[in-house]
């Protein structure tokens, strides 16, 4: 088999076997949970059939591990259970599947992360790349330490000087993100600014000095000195020698700030009432509402494991000494 | 020195080394010779700690003590003014750096001592031991901190204990890898194996031999995770599921503040208060972020990238 097949099929195995380690992790969640169950959840003036009733839909009277690939098989299919929020003691039953609760606001939450990573990406490249040319100029110094600032913020306070300054000084941008099924596209990105700006600072911070390491590294190796001492013009060690070798880094670096972009999106989305799969998880961990974080959970860790994935991949594939072997 | 520079005398030199330096002598003159921006952390990260300790003598109120006026606005008595049901916001502050540093210092520590010895364990060992705790880290790290605390919060439900144990034990995952990796290269050291055939127990070879050998990326890692804890704690309270009220916490300050900001065209000073708090956790980040580089470059002399 070809080594980079071979590569890649063991990356695989190894980012579906952390997948079902994390899935078991968020199940056994509801294990943990101290007391009964359904008493708790209906409230101490509910029925003891009402919570029998309740024990059973939610499968408890089966052992775990049943429960488990239920749940997992659910999970595949689309189904992540019912919501535990519009239950009460009477047994009458308001209550949502977890699963049309995400989905809208996954598209928004969706829309969101890809508008802030298309302005962060090319904007950190390029600044990453700059400064490790140009390194230890003043343009590199002054971007360095903006940096290094930018990344001891904590999101929300970024945010609330965006809102300070361009929602409420001078109102150029809505502070409250709302936005619904029915807004228009150009609306929606009107809407969605500030929380996309407040995400693009967060995160080109990190990836714009990842990017400077990463290419320093390279530019550091032996190889390149040789390329340089043979004559090889800048144009050409950058294209034809540093760029092989540097899909990797950047695929990681960019797949890290991603996966990070989902956790930043959470906090963000809470500032600015965007209603997102982030806010969603908030308000169902004070609540808590079991199935709801759980379904977030996963589809956090699941992005987040994919998106790590997927940098890996590039990484094998593009890897020159893979490519050609001996 | 010799006094006399052109004179040579063996007894001048031997006496001139005898001047022995105290460890606070040297202290200073390190600091001296410190970036400004490493004695500015200092500086900050001084002040914040005398705040947290003297934070009742200093504060001019209690922590929930309750003003009939809500929402005041900036003047003599209140300098902040005060929050949504009438506490003084600048007592808060105060208590605030307290409880919050106080909060994310008892996490960092705790996360040190399950990760580092963990990591020491399986870096000696080496068996089915390691390759399990490296397995079980892998799979914890890849489900992103911030959710993994919001799951667990839910189920345990949010009190300080159970905030400082959760993110206490999650952030150990990162204490763990760097005290394994950096102790690998110290437990196949003569001096470690001369040692274990001197028949030193496990708990002695760990804390003699290996500890202060990899004691220097510790301590700047203990001042990065500092950081990380103390945003990761700020960001908790701030979606209201960390520490809880009445406990002054700058993280819940700017979420029970944050509507003042809409009215900043007309009170722009009142705007500003829910910026106080984040500004406070922004400024001690930054401050810690600043002495740990100095740190890392003093001890390693690399690490000038990441």
């Amino acid at each position: 088999m070809h080594p980079v097949v071979k590569t890649v099929l063991e990356r695989l195995a190894l980012g579906l076997a952390t997948l079902f380690f994390v899935s078991l992790i968020i199940f056994s969640a509801i294990e943990m949970l101290p007391g009964d169950f359904g008493q708790a959840i209906l409230g101490q003036a509910a029925l003891p059939e009402t919570v029998a009733a309740f024990r059973a839909e939610l499968g408890l009277d089966k052992p775990a591990y049943i429960r488990y690939f239920d749940w997992a098989l659910g999970a595949i299919q689309g189904d992540l259970g019912t919501s535990f929020s519009g239950r009460n003691a009477s047994g009458a039953d308001r209550s949502a599947e977890v699963v049309d609760k995400i989905a809208p606001r996954l598209w928004n939450t969706l829309f969101l992360a890809s508008m802030a990573a298309i302005i962060a990406v090319p904007l950190s490249l390029i600044l990453g790349i700059l400064t490790a040319l140009y390194r230890n100029s003043f343009f590199d110094r002054s971007v360095n330490t903006a940096t290094l600032t930018t990344i001891s913020f904590p999101e929300f306070f970024v945010a609330y000087i965006l809102i300070l300054f361009f929602a409420s000084l001078n109102q150029i941008f809505p502070s409250l993100a709302n936005v619904d099924a029915d807004t228009a596209f150009g609306e929606r990105i009107y809407r969605t600014a500030l929380p996309a700006f407040t995400l693009t600072l967060v995160i080109v911070a990190h990836m714009m000095r990842m990017t400077r390491a990463a290419i320093i590294n390279l530019l550091a190796s032996p190889y390149i000195q040789m390329a340089k001492l043979s004559g090889a013009s800048q144009t050409e060690i950058i294209i034809k020698h540093a760029l092989p070798n540097a899909w990797a880094p950047i695929a990681t670096v960019i797949a890290f700030n991603l996966a990070y972009l989902v956790v930043g999106v959470v906090v963000v989305e809470v500032v600015f009432v965007y209603p997102g799969v982030g806010q969603l998880m908030v308000d169902a961990v004070r609540t808590r509402d079991i199935p709801v974080v759980q379904g977030c959970a996963l589809i956090f860790a699941v992005t987040y494991i994919l998106l790590n994935l997927l940098a890996d991949i590039i990484g094998i594939v593009t890897n020159p000494r893979l490519l050609h072997p001996k | 020195m010799n006094k006399d520079s052109n004179a040579y005398s063996a007894t001048g030199e031997v006496g001139s080394v005898v001047e022995n330096r105290s460890t606070f002598t040297r202290a200073k003159i390190e600091l001296n010779k410190a970036p400004l921006t490493a004695k500015f952390g200092i500086f900050i990260i001084t002040v914040f700690v005398g705040l947290a300790i003297f934070a009742p003598l200093i504060a001019p109120y209690g922590e929930a003590e309750v003003f009939p006026e809500p929402y005041a606005p900036w003047n003599a008595n209140h300098i902040f003014g005060t929050d949504q049901i009438g506490r003084d916001i600048f007592s808060r502050l105060i208590f605030g750096a307290r409880n919050t540093v106080g909060v994310a210092f008892a996490t960092t520590i705790l996360a040190f001592l399950i990760g580092g010895a963990l990591g020491l364990t399986a870096a000696i060992n080496r068996s089915y031991l390691d390759l399990f705790l490296s397995r079980t880290v892998d799979v914890l790290m890849a489900i992103p901190q911030l959710i993994f605390a919001l799951v667990l919060l839910s189920i345990f439900g949010s009190t300080v204990v159970n905030l400082v144990i959760i993110i206490a034990v999650l952030d150990s995952t990162r204490v763990f890898r760097l005290t394994r990796a950096v102790s690998l290269n110290v437990v196949v050291m003569d001096y470690v194996e001369v040692a274990k055939l001197r028949g030193e127990n496990i708990s002695w070879v760990m804390r003699k031999e290996i500890l202060p050998n990899i004691l220097p990326p510790l301590i700047a890692e203990f001042g990065l995770r500092f950081c990380f804890v103390f945003l990761s704690i700020a960001a908790l309270s701030f979606l209201g599921v960390g520490i809880q009220p009445p406990t002054a916490d700058w993280g819940s300050m700017v979420r029970e503040n944050a509507s003042l900001i809409q009215f900043a065209q007309y009170d722009l000073k009142a705007a500003m208060t829910p910026l106080l708090p984040a500004a406070a956790i922004a400024l001690l980040t930054v401050a810690v972020n600043f002495v740990v580089d100095w740190f890392l470059h003093k001890t390693s002399g690399i690490k000038d990238e990441k």
